[in-house]
């Protein structure tokens, strides 16, 4: 089960990580300051395995892909959205971030609801369940292989 | 008994016939500077007093130039709390105009005065003829709501030049000789005065650049005599002298040298400290990673029209950033007009702003670990510019242009 | 069944026809990689174990954000992608010469029919000249460095079409910025937009510029305007036959089509804190301004700076109100010094700073306090994004923002 935060519309990639943040060297200097714009204590307060739910667009803006990089090193186990913009989509993917289109999860749960996500098939929140559809298969081989990085290790023989 | 020029300007400003090194006197300033490095506490401290109020508001320069434009929130907000304040009790106000003690010169220093400015440099304004001092922002405050303060009267080192610098030599490389031959503190509390024949063929700008350094040898003041050369900028930019003051002949000095400008070479101070000075060909060849030819030192268009000469037709060496940042808005304006701009622009310099600027060390052009910096600003302590393990050289408009030119540090003549 | 301009350019590319839903893998012809994302491209390469970069010279390093640095670690970025370049044979870097994005099609890199990607998304400008671009993260960057390729999904494309001629007072980013609150920030999701009608053929490849770079923020995957005449001048190449056929065909399918005519556009700002969030200036008079900002990738252009010139020729900036103008190139900044631009500009008040980014990207340049209000030409008013989440951002024309400097209130030019 995963705790859920629940973010609005158009959560843009200075909320998740502001541009004073990004010549951080690692990840990890970034964590504390993401999503500080809109609720500076939400780093903190977020669980590894916690899940993110959010309305339309979520990750408009900028191409830095520090913001899903800092939402995965969270530990943030997948975001459900009604729609993502596309650059934070391919990043998410290409970093083995989890994410989920779904119309109507956002405006029945609540912050705190625990659900069970179960890939491809469906989400599981109060009872009720909400289906969600498979990625394409092109996604699908990177996410498997951990992410980009991993998936073109292989390619280049070595793992 | 003869007074010095620092002691009749003190004691004019305490309303004495005279007074002598040593005294403590009470004194009316003429002008109070202040700009964004200390702004901000001054008005937090105004602000916890008990019915506070400016004792005259006229007085009073307020300069915005250190992170100008602002880089970070914290500099936005002290930026903020520093124009309201002025907007509220009327305060002169420049923001973005240019460097505070460049400003100062073209707008409002006059012979005579007795200047309180909240910046180590303002012992520039000795120029033209003005005793200006640096203060931390509590004198500031005790002279804003009082209108006086008190000052010990200093004891007065004196420079006689004489003679005229070579081809290639500049005021800088002047008085970073200076300051290598008395070292950082070998004026500590003191007024050093220039005076002697040498004078005459120093432009207002080398002036400046001279006055301005005095208080890297721990000077209190500088002090220049007043003659046509700074009667003539006087005037060009609108203003009367206060007063003409000069030392007496039988004024006591605690030193004199006598220097001889056509002996002076061209001069680098090394890391981390203005008075660790050498000839530049033993500097020559040491890798630059940025060159800066700007600040309250030599950001002037005389300095400007030296680096575009050295630069012109030249090319900034790969990998070199060259920052040129004017010292004002007159500055840029008359560089501009001259096509000198547009000269740096072609040869890969950067054209900035007028502000602080690196010689700051913070809004534009911080250097990183490990880097070097050659430039006219006034400090090369460690630190400075940027990360703390990073080094900076000082050098004249010509040697740090030249050196961007190669990449490493060499002076213009081995061009 | 006819096609539009972008699936023909990815058609050609790839050497078949293409349709919508398409995933194709596509030869990339230029990767723009800049400042803040340089060290993350690198280190993910290394990471993946490719041992040379695929295409050199279809590689360029743009170094704009972090100048002038204002951090110790700024530095370390420029110092990473020198290695880099020196290391993978890369020639083209531009340490100090303006914008990415304004450098990608200004200094030759990308022309008609080509195919770039940049770790930028604003990426998208250089549709402008009838390329496709769009921004990718830096992980991705790091595979087309090793492989020379990425996949993509041929888009969908929303047509727009705009027709007549505009007010005095109305240009080209007060389109773009209607056209993003009608379609909102996200209604152009993963889809091309394409720009036609006699009101865009009249315009400069400069006002293009500023429609293609702010597709993105109606979510569009490019932003494209079919090359002419001017597009060829402008990137000193024959408008030859193959050219005159890279454009969308009269039985080409769209996802939507939007019409305007351009006598109905307005002067218009995207209010705090979105970019769709889209009112008349004339609605927002009396809004008192702290700053006023004309530079970007958006409109820090010469015909913006002139413009902006044009309004405070012989005025000046409001007392206690500061305009920051930053030129969005070398290139540019050196036209507007022999016009006379910058001195005009210099006269009014304008606080002139060197190319870059500037304020637009949060890191210097103008930062803003709490409760400071700005009005910017650029192509983002999120919050905090130029200083705290406090800061009220406007986004308006460089007509708007120079009038609005003058009255210290927001006005229309």
């Amino acid at each position: 089960m995963s705790k859920i935060w629940k973010l609005d519309n158009d959560i843009d990639t200075d909320i998740i990580l502001p541009t004073e943040y990004l010549a951080f060297e690692t990840v990890q200097e970034m964590k504390p300051y993401a999503f500080s714009p809109l609720r500076p204590d939400l780093a903190a307060q977020i669980q590894p395995g916690d899940m993110i739910v959010a309305g339309n667009n979520f990750g408009c803006g900028s191409s830095r892909e520090q913001a899903p990089e800092v939402v995965k090193a969270l530990g943030i186990s997948c975001i459900v959205a009604k729609s993502f913009a596309r650059i934070f989509f391919r990043n998410a993917i290409n970093n083995g971030l989890l994410l989920i289109e779904q119309p109507d999860l956002y405006d029945e749960v609540a912050e705190g609801d625990e659900a069970e996500v179960i890939p491809g098939k469906e989400i599981i929140v109060n009872g009720k369940s909400y289906p969600i559809a498979s990625l394409p298969e092109n996604l699908t081989e990177i996410l498997e292989a951990g992410g980009l990085v991993k998936a073109m290790r292989k390619r280049n023989g070595l793992d | 008994m003869g007074m010095t020029m620092a002691e009749k300007i003190i004691a004019a400003a305490a309303g004495k016939e005279s007074c002598k090194a040593g005294d403590i006197e009470t004194v009316t300033l003429d002008r109070l500077m202040s700009n964004d490095g200390t702004t901000h506490l001054t008005i937090d401290m105004y602000n916890n007093l008990k019915k506070p109020r400016i004792a005259d508001v006229d007085k009073l320069v307020w300069i915005i130039d250190h992170n100008i434009p602002a880089d970070s929130p914290k500099t936005a907000a002290s930026h903020k709390k520093m124009r309201d304040f002025a907007k509220e009790h009327g305060i002169t106000f420049y923001e973005g105009e240019g460097v505070c003690h460049q400003v100062m010169m073209e707008k409002h220093v006059r012979p005579g005065e007795l200047i309180f400015g909240a910046d180590s440099h303002t012992c520039a304004y000795g120029a033209l003829g003005a005793f200006g001092t640096g203060v931390g922002c509590t004198d500031y405050l005790y002279a804003m709501v009082t209108g006086t303060s008190w000052l010990l009267v200093p004891e007065t080192i004196r420079f006689n030049l004489h003679g005229t610098l070579k081809k290639g030599v500049y005021a800088r490389d002047l008085i970073l000789t200076i300051i290598g031959r008395i070292s950082a503190n070998g004026a500590n509390y003191k007024a050093m005065e220039f005076a002697g024949d040498g004078l005459k063929g120093l432009s207002i700008a080398d002036r400046i650049s001279i006055c301005n350094l005095c208080v890297e040898a721990g000077a209190k003041t500088a002090l220049m005599e007043v003659d046509d050369v700074a009667l003539d900028y006087l005037k060009a930019h609108g203003r009367e002298p206060k007063a003409i003051f000069k030392s007496d002949d039988d004024a006591v000095f605690s030193e004199v040298f006598d220097i001889d400008l056509s002996e002076i070479e061209p001069i680098v101070a090394k890391p981390h400290f203005v008075d660790n000075i050498v000839p530049v060909s033993e500097c020559e060849g040491t890798k630059i990673d940025e060159a800066f030819l700007g600040s309250c030192n030599n950001g002037r268009i005389e300095d400007l029209r030296v680096g575009a000469e050295v630069i012109k037709g030249k090319h900034v060496a790969d990998k070199v950033r060259f920052l040129v940042v004017p010292a004002s808005r007159e500055v840029y304006k008359q560089a501009l007009k001259e096509g000198l701009l547009d000269i740096f622009m072609n040869a890969g310099a950067m054209v900035m702003n007028p502000n602080c600027s690196v010689c700051w060390g913070a809004c534009q052009g911080v250097i990183g670990e490990g880097e070097t910096l050659i430039s006219t600003g006034t400090r090369n302590f460690k630190g400075r510019a940027g990360h703390k393990d990073s080094f900076v050289y000082l050098a004249s408009a010509a040697t740090v242009t030249a050196s961007a030119i190669k990449g490493y540090i060499t002076s213009a003549e081995v061009q | 069944m006819g096609h539009t301009l972008v699936e023909k350019i990815i058609g050609n590319k790839v050497g078949h026809e293409v349709k919508p839903g398409d995933i194709v893998t596509v030869d990339v012809d230029w990767c723009m990689i800049d400042d803040i994302m340089v060290p993350f491209a690198v280190q993910k390469f290394e990471e993946m174990g490719f041992k040379k970069v695929a295409k050199p010279e279809g590689v360029v390093l743009i170094y704009d954000h972090f100048l002038p640095a204002t951090q110790v670690d700024d530095s370390r970025h420029f110092r990473v992608g020198d290695e880099f370049a020196d290391k993978y044979g890369i020639k083209n870097v531009h340490r100090t010469d303006g914008i990415c994005h304004q450098l990608m099609t200004e200094a030759g890199y990308v022309k008609p029919g080509d195919i770039a990607f940049g770790t930028d998304s604003h990426t998208v400008t250089y549709g402008c000249v009838g390329a496709f671009s769009t921004g990718i993260g830096y992980t991705e960057m790091a595979g087309i460095l090793g492989t020379g390729q990425l996949w993509i999904k041929v888009p969908e494309t929303i047509k727009v079409e705009i027709e007549g001629t505009l007010h005095g007072n109305v240009t080209s980013k007060d389109i773009i910025l209607r056209i993003i609150g009608d379609l909102t920030a996200s209604g152009a999701t993963y889809q091309a937009i394409e720009f036609t009608g006699s009101t865009v053929d009249a315009m400069s490849v400069a006002s293009r510029m500023t429609m293609s770079n702010m597709s993105v923020e109606a979510g569009a995957k490019c932003g494209l305007f079919a090359p002419d005449e001017k597009t060829c001048d402008y990137c000193k190449i024959p408008f030859d036959d193959k050219l005159k056929e890279l454009r969308s065909d009269n039985d080409a399918k769209y996802s939507k089509i939007l019409r305007y005519k351009a006598e109905d556009f307005k002067p218009v700002c995207a209010c705090p804190s979105l970019v769709d969030n889209i009112k008349p200036v004339k609605e927002l008079k009396g809004t008192k301004v702290n700053q006023v900002f004309i530079g970007s990738c958006t409109n820090g252009r010469l015909e913006d700076l002139r413009a902006a010139a044009t309004i405070l020729k012989g005025k000046h900036v409001a007392p206690f109100v500061k305009l920051i103008v930053t030129p969005a190139s070398r290139k540019i900044y050196r036209e507007a010094l022999a016009d006379g631009t910058l001195e005009i500009l210099s006269d009014a008040g304008a606080i002139i700073t060197t190319p870059g980014c500037g304020l637009c990207c949060g890191r210097g340049g103008g930062i803003l306090s709490d409760d400071e209000v700005v009005v910017a030409t650029n192509n983002r008013n999120f919050l905090g994004r130029m200083g705290t989440s406090k800061v009220q951002i406007y986004l308006a024309s460089p007509v708007t923002a120079a009038a609005t400097a003058i009255a210290g209130e927001i006005v229309e030019g």
